[in-house]
């Protein structure tokens, strides 16, 4: 009768090592399994953030040679000759809000000390790279609208609006 | 003749419900203040013997349990904090300013536990320096250190966690360059940052995962982990005191002087 059991269950594997391995096998998977149900769980897939689309008004606001920061959305918009642009007011660092300084004519983090021209361009501190420069362009209504997650080349023709 | 209070206490000692909760008994026998140790749930992570000069303050400088008690004292003021601060960002700085200037108490409670938190961070460090220069990380105890290591990380993490929820523009600034400097992990740095953010920014999700972290999640972890750090050092032979290490273990570390002080 044992014998007959133990061929039956194959040869190295009796029947509490089977259940012990349909257990484990079993909570494995279930492991898992859960892993990867608490990872999905814990990534939101929804987010209630603001529109990466920022609608910065009638451009006539901006006089020529002007940077303004919007603190809010974190973006300057710049009247320079060559036109309408608009940098990331994110530092490159460690993502502080810059800041315009009129009197020194630079872009400065008082985070951690980098400074930037005006066109994005670092000029000094820790900061990795130039501030990036956003996709521009005017809508039906006239008003002047910013992507901010669109990168576009910096000092490129097609990177200015020309109203 | 009336009785003493001593009395009174010795007889409530002797009482069945009395006895049915403390099984060890009374009575100063070195058995029966073993008992008392090794019985109580609290207390049986300890060693049921001390050396009388490991118990001096110059063998430890009480760092370890200095650390304990800025736990105890963050966690006894932290959960009435809980009570007037609700973790959304409409919220959180006005219940901060009304704990500061108008919960009776508030001003105590919450600056208790800011100055503990700061205590607590700098005698982690103090407890790891004592214990690295007197060598009490060696074997058998190498690796209590290691435990000593995710205590020191999960204490830098609830201060960083309690450091968002002021929800000022200091803690606002500090959230966004630390959570920006976790970014700098290669390959899954980004993720890191947007799963503790909850989002791509410090706004309102990163408000409540750093409260849920904060109050919730690091606590137990930390509590986990202490009752271990506490019940290794019994099963690591108690407290480290060099003269009295066996002779095999000290030539193990290096130490070949024989002589015992």
């Amino acid at each position: 009768m044992a014998e007959e059991k133990k061929a039956q269950l194959g040869d190295d594997l009796n029947r509490r090592q089977f259940f012990t391995k349909l257990g484990l096998g079993s909570l494995s998977i279930a492991a898992v399994g859960t892993a990867a149900f608490s990872y999905q769980y814990l990534e939101p897939n929804v987010l209630y953030e603001p529109s990466p689309v920022v609608n910065a008004g009638k451009p006539d606001r901006y006089p020529l040679d002007s940077v303004t920061l919007d603190v809010n959305n974190g973006i300057y918009i710049i009247h320079s000759q060559e036109g309408y642009f608009s940098l990331s007011a994110v530092c490159t660092h460690l993502g502080c809000l810059t800041a315009w300084k009129q009197e020194l004519g630079i872009i400065a983090c008082p985070c951690h000390g980098s400074k930037f021209e005006q066109t994005g361009r670092k000029i000094e501190g820790p900061a990795p790279k130039p501030l990036p420069w956003k996709r521009v362009w005017i809508n039906d209504d006239g008003d002047l609208l910013v992507d901010r997650s669109t990168d576009v080349p910096a000092l490129a023709r097609d990177s200015f609006v020309r109203v | 003749m009336a009785k003493t209070v001593d009395q009174y206490f010795d007889e409530l000692q002797q009482t069945r419900v009395w006895r049915s909760i403390f099984r060890s008994g009374t009575g100063s026998s070195t058995l029966k203040r073993a008992l008392a140790i090794q019985q109580n749930v609290f207390l049986h992570l300890f060693s049921t013997k001390v050396r009388t000069r490991m118990l001096s303050f110059s063998a430890t400088w009480y760092l370890g349990t200095l650390t304990l008690g800025t736990f105890l004292i963050l966690v006894a003021t932290g959960i009435p904090l809980m009570l007037y601060y609700h973790p959304s960002a409409p919220q959180a700085y006005a219940d901060t300013k009304d704990l500061q200037f108008v919960v009776s108490s508030g001003l105590f409670l919450r600056n208790l536990h800011r100055w503990s938190a700061h205590a607590m961070v700098f005698l982690v460090f103090a407890h790891m320096f004592k214990v690295f220069y007197r060598g009490a990380y060696r074997t058998p105890r190498e690796f209590n250190w290691v435990i000593g290591v995710i205590l020191l990380l999960i204490t830098l993490l609830l201060s960083y966690t309690g450091y968002l929820l002021p929800w000022d523009q200091l803690a606002y600034w500090a959230i966004t360059v630390g959570s920006n400097i976790a970014s700098a992990v290669p390959i899954i740095g980004d993720k890191i940052h947007f799963l503790l953010l909850g989002g791509h920014a410090v706004n309102a999700n990163a408000l409540l995962r750093f409260y849920v972290l904060h109050c919730m999640i690091l606590p137990l972890t930390a509590m986990f982990f202490v009752a271990i750090h506490f019940w290794r050092i019994r099963k690591d032979g108690g407290l480290y005191n060099h003269d009295s290490e066996p002779a095999t273990v000290r030539a193990k570390n290096g130490d070949s002087s024989k002589e015992v002080k």
